[in-house]
């Protein structure tokens, strides 16, 4: 098996998805010639045609609106949003259109398209590069929100996100485009959309988290098994529709969770993990519930000193658990 | 083509019936806007091509298929209401057997659908021609000017109209848009742009016609403002005296589009009173049985509340516990 990036394993899966379907389009500012500000969509151009590799006008309303009438008209839409930043202009053809057809038809349109977007903080991406806007398309029913962070689930959950009968919001953290390289198996294959996955057994408390936070997480629970606590740590890895029955049964066998998230601490995605939590899991908690998020200034500043801080880290996240497994 | 119009106004006003009767909470109507869009929807092939409606094309969708019945099934939100089973406020049209796609209240946004639409239509070579309409206070929005762009770049088989009746609610066209027409905007998107007496339903349909076969052929979209007399309050809820003086309202009501379609038909030997008084007889027996069997039919069931959010082969299973992906 060949070892990819992740953004070498996007890039696959959208290459199969094209030539296992005509129906499937790629649409976006850049996503032809230059092969997307990332290369996600490299060569896809000189394979599948300017008709079926779109470059659009720079308008990200358009983009989600026209891929909203290519989906209704037999076809399958795969729209690139440069930044999650520039998903703005955008909101409500996502929100008040795309999620809410196939309800406000009572079932009779569907909806099947995906909106492909970079997010999170990265190296000097700063204010208008770096925002995580999983909280503002999770809340909304409708839409199914992903957020793969290796390139195995990278290449599966897009194929699955493809081939799915609803829109989907697929979050592609900047971070793992080119840190990350993993085994990806050539051909086809889905990671479904729904399941949490269980990314490290344990049982002195439960993280839970996604993205990039997934990695450092990983790395802080390896800082603490030292000093003999074990991590439990789930990847949340679809945002809505929510596994919960994988949360709860973490946490009934470690009986204690941390949430871990990028997004800013205040009404964040780690809000409703907590609030699940309360409601249904209060008689296993041994301790509160914490969120170890972003802090609440609006996205990652620029200046690298400010940047550090700003991102939650491995260290960061190693003293919570320390701080909640001595509780 | 006279009788849909007669149609749409006896349906118009028996919406604003049953509002004012309280058996309807909310009315939004067109009245004079009927030859318009006749005349919009007429050139279509009623199967194959597509209307992407907004909240006042009730005569555009009487003509693409939807019955009297199944408009009041709307205004009463009744379940077997075709265009969303009582999910949207009256206004919200949509039916996939007649393509006509479901709409929201926030204006402009169907314009980028119909420019995909159509794109799709030109990739899958299908021939179909998708027909948009708005009104002229929509044409302010972002997305308008989106989809135009988007389709002229890509000379999608669209035809972009625009009912102006001068007012987006209350406020006038002149505080709405600096040219004098909204079919001068087409030249910035690289296509023609008609303004047309949308109360002159023949002249009306031969610019219609000249812009949907231009479509079919490959020639890419048309914008056509059609000038209208909005007749109504912009909805029940709402006082157009307020903010319309008497004059502008009498100057609308001498243009409205029936009795002067029907002038012309009397004057071409086509109508007489006998044949104009069957009609208007017709609709309103069409309307009164219609009205009959909308009014019988059963409120949809509030164990329905949660489908179709998502995709679900078995829609009757609740939303709240949609974690029907597993996660074992």
């Amino acid at each position: 098996m060949p070892e990819l990036r992740y953004l070498d394993a996007l890039n696959r899966a959208l290459h199969e998805e094209m030539a296992r379907d005509e129906r499937v389009v790629v649409l976006g500012e850049d996503v032809g010639a230059k092969g997307g500000v990332f290369g996600v969509t490299a060569g896809l151009l000189e394979r599948f045609g300017e008709e079926r590799v779109i470059d659009t006008p720079l308008a990200e309303s358009a983009i989600v609106g026209c891929a909203i009438g290519m989906a209704v008209n037999g076809l399958v839409p795969i729209a690139e949003i440069q930044f999650a930043d520039f998903l703005h202009p955008a909101f409500d053809q996502i929100v008040s259109e795309a999620a809410r057809l196939r309800y406000r038809s009572n079932g009779a349109f569907g909806c099947p398209l995906v909106i492909r977007v970079p997010y999170g903080g990265a190296h000097g991406t700063a204010l208008y590069h770096s925002q995580c806007v999983e909280a503002f398309y999770a809340h909304v029913p409708g839409l199914k929100v992903v957020a793969p962070s290796t390139p195995y689930d990278a290449k599966g959950m897009l194929k699955a996100a493809v081939r799915d009968p609803d829109p989907v919001l697929f979050l592609e953290h900047k971070r793992l485009y080119r840190l990350l390289r993993e085994e990806v198996p050539e051909g086809d294959y889905e990671v479904p959309i729904g399941p949490a996955v269980l990314r490290r057994s344990g049982k002195d408390l439960s993280v839970f988290t996604y993205g990039w936070m997934l990695h450092e997480t990983l790395r802080a629970a390896e800082m603490v098994r030292g000093e003999g606590v074990e991590v439990e740590v789930v990847e949340i890895r679809t945002l809505r529709p929510l596994d919960k029955a994988t949360i709860l049964r973490s946490v009934a066998k470690t009986n204690k969770a941390l949430v871990v998230y990028e997004d800013n601490r205040f009404c964040g995605y780690g809000a409703e993990i907590a609030a699940l939590l309360a409601e249904e899991a209060f008689e296993d908690l041994d301790g509160p519930v914490v969120r170890l998020g972003g802090p609440d200034v609006p996205a990652v500043p620029f200046a690298r000193s400010l940047e550090e801080r700003w991102m939650p880290d491995a260290e960061r996240i190693a003293e919570a658990i320390r701080r909640l497994a001595w509780y | 083509m006279y009788y849909y119009m007669i149609l749409a106004r006896v349906l118009d006003e028996r919406m604003w019936q049953l509002q004012r009767a309280g058996r309807a909470r909310f009315v939004v109507s067109a009245p004079g806007h009927e030859g318009a869009q006749v005349a919009m929807v007429w050139p279509l092939d009623r199967e194959r091509d597509w209307l992407v409606p907004y909240y006042r094309s009730l005569a555009a969708c009487l003509v693409k298929g939807l019955s009297p019945t199944e408009i009041l099934l709307s205004v009463l939100a009744k379940a077997p209401d075709p265009s969303s089973g009582g999910r949207q406020m009256p206004g919200h049209y949509g039916s996939p057997r007649l393509r006509i796609l479901s709409g929201s209240s926030t204006v402009g946004t169907q314009y980028p659908h119909a420019a995909g639409i159509a794109y799709a239509a030109k990739l899958r070579r299908t021939g179909e021609v998708v027909v948009v309409s708005i009104g002229e206070g929509g044409t302010s929005e972002g997305d308008w000017h989106e989809a135009l762009n988007f389709a002229g770049v890509h000379r999608v088989p669209c035809v972009f109209c625009v009912e102006n009746n001068r007012y987006a609610i209350s406020v006038p066209v002149r505080k709405q848009m600096p040219v004098e027409s909204v079919a001068v905007r087409a030249a910035g998107y690289g296509m023609p742009g008609v303004s047309v007496d949308g109360c002159d339903v023949l002249e009306a349909y031969r610019v219609m016609k000249e812009a949907c076969d231009r479509a079919r052929e490959g020639e890419g979209p048309t914008l056509v403002e059609f000038r209208v007399e909005r007749l109504s309050p912009h909805s029940s809820e709402d006082q157009q005296e307020r903010y319309r003086s008497p004059e502008d309202l009498e100057a609308a009501r001498r243009r409205d589009p029936i009795p002067a379609f029907g002038s012309y038909l009397r004057s071409v030997g086509l109508l007489d009173d006998a044949r104009d008084q069957a009609l208007w007889a017709r609709a309103r027996r069409e309307v009164d049985e219609a009205t009959e069997d909308a009014e019988q039919a059963p409120d949809p069931d509030p164990a329905t509340l949660t489908r179709h959010v998502y995709h679900d082969p078995d829609p009757d299973r609740p939303v709240d516990s949609v974690y029907w992906f597993g996660g074992e």
